[in-house]
């Protein structure tokens, strides 16, 4: 018994004592592990962050992570309440995903409050590093404008000038319209209708008749999740594609893609923040991920769950510490590299800059298997992809 | 006839009354100290969110349990609320009990517009009417301007109370809430045990007799309806400041059937019963969020077996066995 103990206690004081100033980190990834955003983000995020202590060798440099997940079922008061109690009780350090805009707020609210980092992967609302911008708060993957200039700025390159809205009437719906919009007439095309639904839609079969009718070459759906695949789906049986006119998703994921169908999708143009099959290095991190994640490849969002820890671990290992504001301000002064996004930086604001692409789904003649769904249109280079700060609204920096 | 001892105890009014004030009293004392205690062992931002919940599916057990009216629209009255106070403290800095007093009173204004149609119809007719008018408000709440739409209303503040206290610590804040619930679930007792409330268990009972015997059960409805809104909206405008925030969420129908939920595994037509199921979901809600999608499985599959093998509820099995009502 006492030798035991003996032996134990000689254990622990060799554990601790081997790497000579560990830093222990706590990482939360919050986001939907049961609703409709379980397949883009979920368990794939927590795979994800895993991956990127792996790979960043974390515990080789004295840096102890541990990651904890759960499941905020879309609801930003559940998001809330659980951010919290991760900062008050258990010790969270930074808190990384969060998809859904009202919940990304919410968290972005309580990470302010307790001077923690949060770093959003998952939503898309520009207000977070907008009108409702916080210090602490970083958004990694996209935002609304981000989709709706990569798609709008390519197409009207293209010489397809006239547009029309098949739009989700709800906030989200309505920015992705009126930004999509804005540009299409700033660059000089023309508007020439639009349609609002009532949220969430299954028969779109009215909506499409009249994008049909207005003659418009592009349909830009406003949308997201299953009214997106609803509205392809039945575009697909108008034969609407066929007919000349393209259809632009402003907001659409791999992962809808997968659930669609090449014969349905195929021809459909997705503005991306990250492709599984872009160069070398995304199709490591690719091949390793879906090895873990049932054969499932990453969604842009799962991507940048994985490259927002990375650079957070660098972080914590350049200022030796993990103290909120000098992990910022250092997450901030340092361009960003990975080897998913690639070369960029960090706004005052959170905005994280990097090239965004506009792909075109591949008919499944060109597929070569599964997952093989995107070529490459456009790319858009950091600079011109997102907004910047003045335009943003935010008065941080 | 199947209890006659039920029987006894209803019918001999003046000594079991007492003693059924007294075990009562005993219990309440018994929480109160509890709830006093609990905020430092267990997170208190949990226990209010608890607190705010038993307050709703308190005020919907008034109207189910003791009145024997299925609502499936009280999230309107509960998101209502929230959004109105979350507004009043946020965009007009209101200080809280201003917003949650305004709040409260947009609940019972809607609560008296919707009731006066709803109670018309009966049973599943009324839930129906119940639930359509709630829907109407979530879309109001998706659509009008001011509630930011699917985003909400994001960083509300907490304020300070009368001007004085500030709530930013969570500690004040809870015992501020304590006092809120407390003394609501005490008005609700007193409501319950009241000769009004003895003509609402007449009317759930048999509303036909009720009429017979000259009560003008429609008022008695509406009345009843009018105070669970308002109490509904209480929930709602107290969580808004909890938790900071008004959204979608506290709107949507599926809030409607989660606090039924509660009523039921807890004790539909108990005092006590509202507060267990709140608390059972809601711990649920929090400590299960790590299983990520088990939570709704286990929640359904706690729902299926308490209908199935205890139908009044755990509180109302727990009156069975001491044999008086809790």
């Amino acid at each position: 018994m006492q030798l035991r103990l003996v032996l134990a206690t000689a254990a622990v004081a060799l554990l601790s004592a081997a790497p000579a100033l560990a830093i222990d980190v706590k990482i939360g990834v919050l986001n939907d592990r049961s609703g409709v955003y379980a397949d883009l983000s979920g368990e794939g995020s927590v795979i994800a962050a895993q991956m990127a202590v792996d790979d960043f060798k974390a515990a080789d440099k004295g840096i102890n992570v541990s990651i904890v997940s759960a499941d905020h079922q879309n609801k930003p008061d559940i998001a809330s309440s659980i951010a919290r109690q991760w900062y008050d009780q258990d010790g969270v350090d930074a808190i990384f995903d969060v998809p859904t805009s009202s919940a990304a707020l919410a968290v972005s609210q309580v990470t302010k409050e307790k001077n923690k980092v949060f770093i959003d992967s998952g939503a898309g609302s520009t207000d977070i590093v907008g009108k409702s911008c916080s210090p602490n708060t970083i958004l990694w993957t996209y935002d609304t404008y981000a989709l709706a200039n990569g798609t709008a700025r390519t197409l009207l390159k293209q010489g397809k000038s006239s547009w029309f809205f098949i739009t989700a009437d709800y906030a989200f719906g309505q920015a992705l319209e009126r930004d999509t919009a804005a540009i299409v007439k700033n660059l000089g095309g023309t508007v020439t209708g639009d349609v609002k639904y009532p949220f969430p839609g299954s028969d779109f079969s009215s909506y499409l008749l009249q994008a049909q009718g207005s003659g418009a070459q592009i349909i830009g759906l406003a949308n997201a999740g299953g009214d997106t695949v609803n509205t392809v789906k039945q575009a697909a049986e108008f034969g609407i594609t066929k007919g000349g006119q393209s259809l632009a998703a402003l907001l659409v994921f791999i992962t809808d893609v997968h659930a669609m169908g090449l014969e349905t999708a195929q021809g459909l143009l997705v503005t991306s923040a990250f492709y599984w099959d872009r160069d070398d290095g995304t199709r490591a991190f690719a091949k390793a991920f879906a090895a873990k994640n049932n054969g499932k490849m990453p969604t842009m969002v799962q991507a940048g769950v994985y490259a927002s820890v990375l650079d957070y671990l660098k972080a914590v290992d350049a200022t030796k510490g993990k103290d909120s504001k000098a992990v910022l301000d250092w997450m901030k002064a340092n361009p960003t590299d990975d080897p998913l996004f690639g070369k960029g930086s960090i706004l005052a604001n959170g905005r994280v800059l990097h090239d965004m692409y506009l792909y075109q789904v591949k008919s499944p003649a060109e597929s070569k298997g599964a997952w093989d769904y995107f070529k490459l249109v456009d790319t858009i280079p950091a600079k011109d992809a997102f907004q910047t700060v003045e335009q943003s609204g935010c008065t941080l920096g | 006839m199947s209890a006659p001892a039920d029987d006894r105890t209803e019918a001999s009014t003046t000594p079991v009354a007492t003693s059924d004030g007294r075990h009562h009293a005993v219990v309440f004392v018994a929480l109160l100290a509890l709830l006093c205690i609990a905020p430092f062992v267990l997170y208190p931002v949990f226990l209010m969110s608890v607190l705010c919940f038993a307050l709703f599916a308190s005020a919907l057990n008034l109207l189910l349990g003791y009145n024997g009216l299925l609502s499936f629209g009280h999230a309107a009255f509960f998101g209502t609320a929230s959004y109105v106070a979350a507004y009043a403290a946020k965009d007009w800095n209101l200080t809280p009990e201003l917003a949650i007093l305004l709040g409260t009173t947009a609940a019972a204004v809607l609560g008296t517009a919707i009731g006066a149609l709803s109670i018309r119809r009966q049973g599943i007719y009324f839930a129906m009417v119940t639930l359509a008018f709630a829907q109407m408000v979530y879309f109001v709440a998706l659509q009008a301007p001011f509630t930011g739409g699917e985003n909400g209303i994001q960083a509300v503040p907490r304020g300070r109370l009368f001007g004085l206290v500030g709530l930013d610590n969570d500690l004040t804040l809870y015992f501020v809430v304590l006092a809120i619930v407390g003394c609501s679930l005490l008005l609700i007792y007193r409501i319950i045990h009241s000769p009004f409330g003895q003509v609402l268990k007449a009317i759930r009972d048999n509303e036909a007799r009720a009429v017979s015997m000259g009560y003008k059960t429609n008022r008695y409805k509406l009345a009843v309806f009018v105070m669970s809104a308002t109490l509904a909206g209480l929930a709602g405008a107290t969580k808004a400041l909890v938790f900071q925030l008004a959204s979608l969420t506290d709107a949507h129908w599926s809030m409607s059937g989660e606090v039924v939920l509660m009523t039921l595994l807890g004790g539909m037509g108990t005092v006590f019963g509202p507060l267990v199921g709140a608390a059972t979901v809601v711990t649920m809600q929090n400590y299960f969020a790590g299983f990520g999608a088990w939570v709704t499985v286990i929640q359904g599959a706690i729902f299926v077996v308490a209908v199935l093998l205890f139908r009044e509820g755990i509180v109302g099995v727990l009156s069975r066995w001491i044999r008086k009502p809790l």
